[in-house]
């Protein structure tokens, strides 16, 4: 079919480009965060090899390579995506670029953004030059969301932002904010305005917060009579979607955050970790290989589900609450994936701070990974989604 | 490929899903057959409507008078036929037995393969030897003698083992009981002198048989491929008996669940219907999430081995073993979740429970397949 002789073509081009383009360097399994550039206004490489493979990728549209060209990506099909994808699983690359503006600004403006906002803010995003961070969760609204009481004063041609936000990620090094507003107190669900602005505007404050792991990815975030101006541009409102209706696009990009917290990226990339702890162990218990080994046939075939979820959304196919079950499972997996790493380490994956643990790495990520079933959306709260929108059972 | 169903198979899905629905519907085969107590366990009525449908030939190459398609849609009829329970030689025939008799000559095609996609015939595979699926180990001897050879051993669990007409067999001809090489298929006629089978109606009410080779005299055409050749073939037969069986076993799963979704949208008790209740919703919420994961591994392994793929084998373990732990579920949760009505035999979900077990064991049972992707990941 000339359709795969089109894809074959697309591979072996592919397949030429990161040869010549991926460095050595940007082939090895990411370690730590700073493995991946995360750009911003701040940021800064690690290494030549990182500037370089993020410079060759923005100049070719691969750092976003499925949004269309003038919003700074490679405008790729669906299974040209999925063939790229599975050509930089081969050869172990690292993304070039990482951040929430591709995971979660970016499909929600390319779904609900002016042209002129796309324009604006998604070319940004592409090029890693603006670092977003987002603003939902706050002290008093976790799971129930809806009720959040940061609050919007409407002063004609800017509000004034007054409240509280939590668990803010990387709030510290972000430059933007897309931020849940309420702006209307008498209508819970229509009242919240989608805002976007800048993290360095007068009254902005933030400040890490210590986790169980020791480490500080989530911060406190805290608005103090902040003036956000109603327009950053002609066609550019400082909204996504329209003022009062910013509880859709939450909702919309919260299947996204859901999709990538469950890890699926295809399944390339998915391999037993049976034989990495028999290494770390020595020796396996038989009871632990055979949990080793029923964990590996939960993770390999939870790696056939999120490519195939992946192919089914690209086309429409995927339950529109699906992201909810991929969430789900994706996260309970990968807390027993840390539950087997800690065992088959034994004593040493207790060190907390050794140069032969890498900092704890094991430990603290075996601690990180029990917050990936509570953020986004806790498994109970994902449980009663699928009961009610994929399984319709009642008053769910 | 794009892991979902193409529009062809999509179309192969309805034609199939309505004929199990309307012909192999559990009330007109399964428990028909049952009551009634056939020793064959299933309609031949229905199966020469399988042959009709193309659905006997379909993993039959085209030059052989089959269809020519793939386990992808091979997957889709054993799905529809776990989902309704229909009672067949599919599996052991059609998927089992046809991949082996392909590598036959074309003496063993042109005598097998007509009768197997008119559905005239049944075919029966018989691997086992004891109480569980070992294939590794193959006790059963196959001795030169004259032209041909002499069949002597027993074999356990051969599906459809009396009603079959023909039994591939495999049997060692030569080395020690472990070694890998040394064996050979042989196909034999189900009236062969010296053979006995001992039929044993199983717990799903299908027929299985214990089979006693004392002496029987086969000629050489009976051989399937080479001598000494078989393990090749046998592999081929069980990876594609597995991911087959693991995607009746996904039916099988699918149509128990929503049986109890259904009536957890119908039940009521302290004036709710108890699908209101959260404990319940969590629980089938998880079973959703289970099944639907087991199911792409399914299609999945089902791609991999239709592609040629060198990772179709673990991926048909990995199938074989989220099935059973999937589907397992399913039928556990199926009867409690109905509580006292799904302890009855007229209620269907009791049947489900059945049926996977049956399948559970068939081709290796969740231990044995999580052991293999163990062992070909290294550990």
């Amino acid at each position: 079919m000339p359709e795969n002789a089109d894809l074959d073509a697309f591979r072996a081009e592919t397949r030429e480009w990161l040869e010549a383009n991926c460095p050595p360097e940007m082939r090895e399994p990411v370690r730590d965060e700073d493995d991946v550039y995360w750009g911003g206004r701040n940021a800064s490489f690690k290494n030549d090899a990182q500037k370089a493979w993020f410079e060759a990728c923005r100049d070719k549209g691969y750092t976003v390579p499925a949004w269309p060209k003038e919003y700074g990506g490679a405008g790729l099909s669906p299974a040209e995506a999925k063939v790229l994808r599975q050509e930089m699983a081969a050869i172990n690359a690292r993304p070039p670029l990482s951040s929430f503006g591709i995971w979660m600004l970016g499909p929600a403006l390319l779904h609900f953004g002016t042209e002129e906002q796309k324009r604006h803010f998604l070319n940004q995003i592409a090029r890693g030059e603006i670092r977003w961070c987002q603003g939902y969760s706050e002290p008093g609204s976790g799971s129930d969301l809806v009720s959040l009481q940061t609050f919007g004063e409407d002063k004609g041609d800017h509000w004034v932002v007054n409240g509280q936000k939590i668990w803010t990620s990387y709030a510290d090094n972000a430059d933007w904010i897309f931020c849940l507003v309420r702006t209307d107190k008498d209508d819970k669900y229509r009242g919240i305005t989608f805002m976007l602005f800048d993290m360095a505007s007068e009254g902005v404050s933030t400040k890490p917060i210590k986790l169980i792991s020791g480490n500080s990815p989530f911060c406190e975030t805290f608005f103090d009579d902040v003036k956000v101006p109603k327009s950053y541009g002609e066609g550019i409102p400082a909204q996504v979607g329209e003022v009062n209706r910013g509880w859709d696009v939450a909702k919309y990009l919260l299947g996204h955050e859901r999709e990538m917290i469950s890890g699926a990226d295809g399944g390339e990339r998915t391999s037993a970790i049976g034989a990495a702890m028999k290494r770390i162990a020595g020796e396996l218990d038989p009871v632990l290989r055979a949990e080793l080994a029923m964990f590996d046939v939960d993770a390999l075939a939870y790696a056939c589900m999120g490519e195939k979820f992946l192919d089914e959304i690209k086309v429409g196919k995927a339950h529109p609450a699906q992201p909810n079950m991929m969430k789900y499972a994706g996260t309970e997996l990968n807390k027993r994936r840390y539950e087997l790493m800690m065992a088959a380490g034994g004593s040493q994956a207790l060190e907390w701070d050794s140069e032969e643990t890498g900092g704890g790495k094991t430990a603290r990520g075996w601690l990180r990974t029990k917050a990936n079933s509570i953020e986004g959306g806790t498994s109970e709260v994902m449980l009663n989604v699928i009961s009610k929108r994929i399984l319709e059972l009642p008053g769910a | 490929m794009p892991l979902y169903h193409d529009d062809d198979q999509a179309m192969l899905a309805d034609s199939a899903s309505q004929f199990m629905r309307e012909e192999g519907a559990i009330a007109k085969q399964l428990r028909h057959w049952r009551d009634k107590d056939c020793k064959d366990g299933f309609g031949h009525e229905l199966w020469k409507q399988f042959g009709e449908m193309g659905f006997t030939g379909i993993l039959v190459g085209e030059d052989d008078g089959g269809l020519g398609m793939g386990h992808v849609e091979a997957g889709i009829v054993l799905e529809e036929i776990g989902r309704n329970l229909t009672p067949s030689p599919f599996l052991a025939s059609s998927v089992l037995a046809a991949t082996a008799l392909q590598h036959g000559g074309d003496e063993v095609r042109g005598r097998y393969l007509p009768g197997l996609i008119s559905g005239d015939s049944v075919f029966a595979v018989a691997i086992d030897e004891g109480a569980k699926h070992r294939p590794e180990t193959i006790r059963t001897k196959a001795e030169k003698s004259g032209n041909g050879f002499k069949l002597s051993g027993r074999k356990d669990f051969v599906v459809h083992g009396a009603s079959a007409d023909m039994i591939v067999v495999a049997a060692r001809t030569s080395g020690s009981d472990d070694d890998k090489d040394g064996i050979t298929l042989f196909a034999v006629p189900k009236d062969a002198a010296n053979m006995s089978h001992d039929a044993v109606r199983l717990v799903d009410s299908s027929m299985a048989t214990h089979t006693t080779f004392d002496g029987v005299e086969l000629d050489g055409d009976a051989v399937i491929g080479e001598v000494d050749g078989g393990r090749e073939i046998l592999d081929k037969v069980l990876v594609a008996g597995r991911v087959g069986s693991a995607a009746e076993g996904i039916g099988v799963a699918r149509g128990a669940m929503d049986m109890t979704v259904d009536y957890l949208k119908q039940r009521k008790q302290f004036g709710k219907l108890i699908g209101e209740f959260q404990a319940l919703q969590h629980r089938a919420a998880h079973l959703y999430s289970e099944v639907e994961i087991a199911r792409a591994a399914v299609i999945k392994a089902a791609q991999l081995l239709d592609g040629g793929s060198d990772k179709a084998d673990l991926m048909a373990s990995v199938a074989k073993a989220k099935v059973a732990a999937a589907a397992g579920l399913a039928v556990r949760e199926g009867v409690q979740m109905h509580g006292g009505i799904g302890m009855t035999d007229e209620y269907d979900i009791g049947l489900y429970m059945k049926r996977d077990r049956a399948l559970q064991e068939f081709l290796g049972d969740r231990y044995y397949h999580a052991g293999r992707v163990a062992e070909m990941s290294g550990y």
